[in-house]
Parts: structure tokens; sequence; C-alpha cells
């Protein structure tokens, strides 16, 4: 079985790839055979994932050296594509937890989507947004890769806006593709620049080149060029300031795919591809430190949005956001095992969190706002506890999964600013900052929805169990998933690390600041939601100081000037270009034209009609053109004369 | 010898003569043809630049088609003429071949045509062909028409009959205008 | 010796018979006019070709032979032409050219 997992480790995103054509085009009309369809090649293409992740962990040649097989896709003179298979342990890893979330995701659909009319549908797309990711996770080639990761961009597009009837669904997946490509243009960019550069695009063969890009005559002024570019993809996939728009508004598509798209697939493809291309960015310092700074900075400033927020999964989503900045930021810092195995937890409380809460919307009817909400917990006692371990595990209380990752990225950072670089300790700052507020803002959002008096919620009960099953699946695995990873048997940094195998001493003084800046954020929320029934302190703070309240809730008015820079200066220069356009360019074409029917308007009057003037003019022309040419020819006439 | 070689010279002489008096004569119609006012008198000018013609196939060895020449022209293609000259113009005849203000470019330009197409004709180095027009074209150009021409011959036909069906249908109302060919 | 003829002379007088016509086709209002302008230039090709089989093709006769054809041709273009003017003349009432000038702008 893993000796057929490895060899065929392909058929991982193919399986769903055609249960995706199968549903479109065989089973669309049976809604249940569709959803049966899906899920079976999704739990097939999670065994071989699963087999395949344990044959490559426990054999630690393929984590030294990754399995690697590909043959020729395109070619010609002096440019050859080769598609193929990389797996080493970072995308077995990858490969298990993408086809685990998106097996867990679509067990959940069939209970949340019970009912919709489209719903052969949506699990058609499920399937291909699952194959696309883990065929982005294992590609060898980043033109392959690209291709993935653009066709991951497409299924979001068509999740978000799921609900076409939706207006606000339809502009958010517009959105979403719109301010993604913006990123995807400039990582195309990069591309292209690495294959003229280096003239491969070959995963391997580019980590083997770019280290000595000098002897190869690149400089490092378009390495770094390259390497920034190529981040751009990643900042837009993976949200990242500024660019993280689309995320929060992605929240218009149906749960299930909330979950999929900001827990295992999508967002994460840009922390992913950054990991795999990190070789690239340590050849350029300053481009890690950008990595480091925009990932510490969207941390800390998804997070003050993420304090405001009403809507439950708008929360949700700034915190995404800000998990994403852990991850960037470790993978600024150097640390590729660090930022994967927030990566690694964060898909599974994430994707917990978001299944309960769309749990929460399926069982309210989809009324989003935290303030209406209040004791859910009695009547939904599976959903509430499995998101209160979510809530524990992102706080980073030990020993849920959350607190190992975010610890090693604290202990990353502070050794990345302690080895001489001093934006280390505003970085790690940041960090710490963030994690004090996610706690505050998860519990607050807990303490709202679950705990307190309860609101007017007459039919509430606990959802099916086709939905509360992934859930606990998924608490247990955000309670032991950071198992093993801990300082002390830290499996996961000798399996997944960038240059050595990275093995901090457990450093308890960090551990205890993590631990007490999580329960400081439990602990404000507590009081200031939980045990203050009608949170009279909470909306006096917010009255107090409206300005900063305003500034978190508008989500720092980002949106806006967005939308003031599309109005006021992309819709002006366009009207100068209109106005261009109309004037200049089309008046050189009227103009052209003009001139073509008033020379025509003129010169008809030589339309006489009479026969013969034309033959007049005909033999006039013979006459001219005889003695033209004659002339021309040397004064072909005058030797004529001579001819004797 | 000599009496031969002088006995050539007498019948260049002669053809000389002969080429210039026809040429005149042929000229001289021709001028007429399209300068006189009356145009029943440019047609009759016609006839005799057609004879005139037929002289000058003479001169050439073509004797049968100086004779065609006699019989179309002179004799079907004039009186068909006239005959449409008298169909068509039904009032005085003193003004009826009206020149247009183009023979003011006309002119000019027509004459130097024939300078240039003189010019260049006069001053051609002309090479002959050895040989004579046999006597008697008619018996060699028999053969030639039927065998090797044969389908322009027949094409020609196929050619005289549509024309003679399309001026039918054209003149429809008048059946007797003098159709000869 | 100035005497022989040669196609020179003959080229010269179909020249001036060709170049005639053309001014009679240009310059002549009436349509038959015209017509009869049009033969003299056919004539002034035949006289070209007999000239031209006389002196370069003497055997092959092939410059009379298409003399006869240009006959032909130019007795059908006359019977035509002639049918054309005088169906123009019934309808129209008019043999000038210049009237008949329904295919300008």
């Amino acid at each position: 079985m893993i000796e057929f997992a490895l060899n065929y480790a392909w058929l991982v995103p193919l399986l769903p790839v055609l249960s995706f054509l199968t549903i479109v085009f065989l089973t669309r009309p049976w809604a249940r055979l569709s959803s049966a369809v899906a899920i079976g090649a999704m739990l097939g293409s999670f065994l071989l994932a699963s087999s395949l992740a344990w044959g490559v962990f426990t054999n630690p040649a393929f984590i030294e050296e990754p399995l690697h097989y590909s043959l020729r896709w395109l070619g010609m003179e002096g440019f050859t594509v080769n598609a193929g298979i990389l797996i080493d342990p970072a995308s077995a890893m990858m490969l298990f937890m993408v086809s685990l979330v998106a097996l867990l995701v679509q067990i959940y659909s069939t209970g949340y989507m019970k009912g919709d009319p489209h719903y052969s549908l949506f699990f058609a797309y499920l399937s291909l947004f699952a194959a696309s990711m883990l065929g982005l996770v294992i590609s060898s080639n980043l033109l392959q890769m690209f291709i993935f990761w653009e066709l991951v961009g497409l299924c979001s597009y068509l999740l978000i806006g799921f609900y076409t009837y939706k207006v606000s669904a339809r502009e958010a997946a517009k959105k979403a593709f719109i301010t993604t490509r913006i990123g995807d243009f400039g990582m195309l960019l990069g591309i292209l620049f690495l294959q003229i550069q280096f003239n491969t695009l070959d995963l391997l063969e580019l980590a083997a080149v770019i280290p000595n890009f000098a002897q190869l005559g690149v400089s490092l002024g378009l390495l770094t060029l390259i390497a920034i570019l190529f981040f751009l993809g990643p900042v837009a996939k993976s949200g990242q300031f500024p660019l993280h728009v689309w995320l929060p508004d992605a929240m218009e598509g149906p749960t299930p795919v909330s979950a999929l798209i900001h827990a295992a697939t999508m967002v994460v493809a840009g922390v992913y591809l950054v990991g795999r291309m990190l070789f690239l960015f340590v050849e350029v310092p300053g481009s890690l430190t950008v990595v480091a700074f925009i990932g510490a900075f969207t941390a800390l400033f998804a997070a003050t949005i993420a304090v405001t927020q009403r809507e439950i999964k708008r929360i949700l989503a700034y915190s995404t956001v800000s998990q994403l900045g852990y991850m960037m930021l470790a993978l600024g810092v150097g640390s590729l095992s660090a930022s994967l195995f927030h990566l690694w937890t964060h898909a599974f409380f994430k994707a917990l969190m978001f299944l309960a809460a769309g749990s929460v919307l399926h069982a309210l009817h989809n009324k989003a706002d935290v303030w209406e909400m209040g004791g859910l917990i009695r009547k939904m006692p599976i959903t509430g506890w499995t998101f209160v371990v979510g809530g524990l595990a992102i706080a980073g209380i030990p020993p849920f999964a959350g607190f190992w990752s975010k610890d090693e990225i604290l202990l990353v950072t502070w050794e990345y600013a302690r080895h001489g670089h001093a934006l280390g300790y505003l970085f790690f700052a940041f960090a710490a900052l963030t994690a004090f507020l996610t706690a505050f803002y998860i519990w607050r959002l807990i303490f709202l929805v679950f705990f307190g008096p309860e609101k007017a919620n007459d039919h509430v009960h606990e959802s099916p169990l086709s939905m509360t099953l992934p859930l606990l699946v998924l608490a247990v695995l955000s309670g032991v998933a950071g198992l093993i990873g801990t300082p002390w048997t830290n499996l996961w940094s000798t399996w997944i690390h960038f240059g050595d195998a990275h093995s901090g001493e457990p450093a308890y003084l960090l551990m205890l600041l993590s631990v007490v800046l999580a329960l400081a954020g439990i602990g404000l929320a507590f009081i200031l939601y939980c045990k203050d029934q009608d949170k009279q302190a909470a909306r006096s703070l917010a009255k107090k100081y409206p300005a900063l309240y305003n500034l978190s809730y508008r989500k720092y008015y980002i949106d806006e000037a967005y939308t003031w820079f599309t109005r006021k200066i992309v819709d002006g220069g366009a009207k100068v270009i209109y106005l261009f356009d109309i004037y200049l360019v089309d008046g050189v074409v009227n103009g052209l034209a003009a001139l073509t029917k008033g020379s025509g308007q003129g010169l008809k009057y030589l339309q006489t009609g009479k026969l013969q003037t034309y033959a007049l003019i005909f033999f006039l022309a013979v006459l001219v053109l005889t003695v033209a040419f004659n002339l021309d020819s040397a004064n072909a006439l005058a030797h004529l004369g001579g001819v004797k | 010898m000599k009496q031969l070689q002088g006995c050539a010279d007498m019948e260049n002489s002669l053809e000389l003569i002969a080429f210039f008096l026809l040429a005149g004569s042929l000229l001289t119609g021709a001028l007429m043809v399209v300068t006189l006012k009356n145009l029943v008198n440019s047609v009759l000018s016609l006839i005799v630049v057609f004879f005139s013609l037929a002289g000058i196939f003479i001169l050439l060895n073509a004797d049968f088609l100086a004779a065609v020449q006699v019989l179309v022209y002179a004799g079907g293609v004039c009186i068909m003429l006239v005959f449409g000259v008298m169909l068509v113009q039904r009032k005085d005849m003193r003004e009826s071949n009206p020149v247009n203000r183009r023979f003011l470019i006309a002119a000019p330009l027509t004459g130097a045509l024939f300078l240039l197409i003189g010019l260049v004709a006069a001053k051609s180095p002309w090479v002959k062909e050895a040989g004579e027009v046999p006597e008697n074209t008619i018996e060699h150009l028999a053969p030639i028409l039927l065998r090797d021409y044969v389908i322009p011959f027949e094409a020609v036909a196929i050619l005289l009959t549509v024309a003679l069906t399309g001026v039918l249908l054209l003149v429809k109302e008048v059946k007797d205008n003098g159709r000869s060919s | 010796m100035a005497g022989a003829l040669n196609p020179s002379y003959f080229v010269v007088l179909s020249a001036a018979l060709f170049t005639i016509g053309i001014y009679g086709a240009l310059s002549k209002k009436n349509a038959i006019a015209v017509l009869i302008s049009i033969e003299l230039m056919l004539g002034a090709v035949n006289i070209n070709l007999v000239a031209f089989n006389k002196y370069f093709t003497p055997e092959a006769f092939s410059g009379q032979i298409f003399a006869i054809f240009v006959i032909t041709v130019a007795a059908v273009e006359v019977g035509l032409g002639l049918a054309l003017i005088i169906a123009l003349c019934r309808r129209r009432n008019t043999t000038a050219l210049d009237d008949l000038d329904w295919l300008k702008w």
C-alpha cells in the first residue's frame, strides 16, 4: 500500500478530478449519489495520502532526499517543461492535511447543504477545489504549480459566488478573483524571470542553481526583484496586508467553503509556496525581511480588526488572516518548520471553528451577528464544546495544538532577534501582542455566542451527525495534532525543515509568556463579555474611544481606501484615457474616414458616365505612360530616333 | 539577269505607286469620315476607305481577304450603316454628324499618338522572313481555317448566331431592318 | 534603293488610320459615327495583321486568318451596335453619346 501510494502519488489529485467529472457529466441529477461519489473519491484520496505520508515520515531517506519523478510535458528549442511529482515531508504533510480536511468538509456538507438546489454542483466544485490544491502541493514544476494555483483561484471564485442569487456573494467572488489576480500577475512575472534567468522551472533544479546565481550572471538586484514579484502571489492568495481584503468577504460562500478555503487549501497555498521557494528568499536577505515584516504586521493588523467585528464568520476570517501572518512571519525569520507546523495545527482548529460556526449559523438560519446570540452551549453541546476546544487551541493553551506551533513561532522569532536582527524584537512584540489579541477576540466570540444569557432563539437544536462528526474528529485533532512538535520531542522539525534541522531547547520562559498572554486575553474577554451580563463595560469602552473602535470596526477603512482609489484615481485616469481615446484615437480614425469620404465625394465627379471621356483619359494615359517609361529608360526616344 | 533586276525594280516602283495611291485615298477617305458634317457622306466615304483597304490587301498578297473585305464591309456593313442612319436620323441630315468639345484634346492627342507609333514603326529594324506568300491564298487558307482553327471558326459561327438572335431581340418591333450577316 | 515596300510603310499607314479612328471615336457626338470610327480602327488592325503576315509569316497565314476573324467579329459588332443604337433611339430619342450618362455618380 505504501509502495503503491508512493509510486502513484498522482492518483491523489486525480481521484477528486474524476469525481468532479463524474458529477458534472453523469450523476448531477442525483444529489445523494453525487455526494457519495465525491466523498468516496475523497476518501480514496485521503487513504492514499495518509499511507503516502506514513511512507515518507517513517522512511528517513525521503526526508533527506525528496521523491521526485517527472516526464516531459512540453518543450521546444531551449525550453522544456517537465510535469511531475515532488514528494518531500512538507508535501506529504500537506497531502494528508488537505485530503483529511477536504474529506471532513465534504462529509459536513452533506448535512449543511442538504436541500440546496445545486447540491451536486457544490460537491463537484469541492472536489475540483481539493484536486487543485492536492495537485498544487505535489507539483514539481513552477509552471505546473502555477496552473494548479490558478485552478484553486478559479474554484474559490466558483465557491465563494456559489449563492449566485446573492449580489454580495457575486461581488465577493469577483473581489476574491480580482484581488488574487493582482498577486498572480506578479507571481507569473517572477516565474517568467526565473525561466529566463535560470532556464528551468523545476523546483529541485532551481534549488540547486539559485544559490549560485552570481556565477550565472544574475545580479542580486534582479534576484530581489524576482523574489518580491514572486512574493506578490502568496500575499494575495494568503490574504496578507494589503491584499487581504478579499478574504473576509469570501465569507459570502457557504460555510464549508469558508472552512476549506480558510483552513486547509487556498490561503495556505501562499505559505506553502513561499516555503517551497525559501531557497530563493534566503539568497536575498532583504526579501525575507519583507516577508517577515508583512507577516508580523498582518498578524497584528488583522487581530485588531477581529476584536470588534460582529459577524461570526468575519471574526474567524480576520483570525485566519492574522494566523497566516504568523506563518509568513515564521517563514520570514527563516523557519520553514515553525511555519508549516502552524499551518498544520491551524488547519485543524480553524476548520473546526469554521465548521462549528457553520453549525451555529445552520441552527440560527444564518443570523450571523454575535451580539444576537448567547447561551447556545446548552442547546448545541457538541458544537459548543468543540468550538471551545478550537478556541483553546488558537489561543494557545497547552496542550492544545495551537500552543505548540505558536510557541515555536515565538521562539524562532526571538532567536532571530537575538541573532543580531534589530527588527526581530519588533516582530516578536507584534507576535506576542497578536497572541494576546487572538485569545481575546476568540474568547469574546465564544462567550458571546455560547455562554451568557440565552437570546430568543426558538428552534435551535444540535446539528445532525453528518455535521457533528467532522467537528468531533477535528476537535480531537486540534487537541493532539501539536504533540508531534513539542520542544522535547520535536519530531516535526526533524521531518520538515529548511537547511539544518532546528531543535531549540525548550524555552520555558517563552512558554510561560505565551500562556500568560493567552490567559490574559481569555480573562479580559471573560470580564468584558461573560461576567458582565449587560456588556456595559464593553459598550462604554467602545463609546469612550469611538475613533479607535471605528478604526477597528471599519477595518482601518482599507476597503474604503481601495474604493476611493478605484473610484477617483483609476476612474479618473480612465477618464483621461477615455477622452484621449475619444478625441485623439477616434479623432484620427474618424478623420481618416472623413478624409476618405470627402475625397470620394470630390472624386466621384470624375465618374461622368460619358464613355468618350473615359476613352480619352485612357488614351491620354497610354500616351503619357509610353512617353514616361521610354524617357525613363535612358532617353529611349532619342535612342529610337537614332536607330537605323 | 539585268533585265530581271530591272523588272523587279519596275515591279517595286509600281507597287510603291499603287501603295501611295491607295494610302492616299484610304487616309483621305478616313479623314472625310471623321470630319464631314453629314453622316450619310461619312458613311459614303467609309465605302471609299473600305475599297482602298481591299486594295491594300491585294498589295499584300491577300486576295481572299480583299474579297471578303469588299463583300462584308463595303457590301454588308456599309449598307447596314446606311439603313441604321436612316432609321435613327429622321430630321435633316446636314448637321447630323457634329463634333463635341472633346476634339480639342482628342486632336492633339491622336496626333501625338500617331507621331509616337509612326516614329517607333519607322525606326524599327524589321527583319524580314524569307519566302513569299503563295498565289491563290484561298487554297491555302481553307485547310488551315477548317483544320487548325476549326474551334475558333465554330466559335465565331456560334457568335454570329447569338448576335443575330440578340439583335433580333433588341429591335423586335422592327422586322425588316436589313440584317445581312 | 528606297523603292521596295517594307513593313514600315504599312505600319505607319495603319497608325495613321488607327489614330484617325481614335480621333473619331473620341470626338464624334453621334453614336453611329463612333461606330464607324471603330470600324476604321479595326481596319487599321487588319492592315497590320496582313502586312505582318506577308513579311514575317508568309507561309503560315496566321495574320490572314486573324484578319478574317476580325472582320467577322467586326461585322457582328456593327450589327449589335446598330441594334443597340436603334433600341436606345427608340426609348430615349437620341443618338448623342453624351446624353447616355446614367452610369455617373
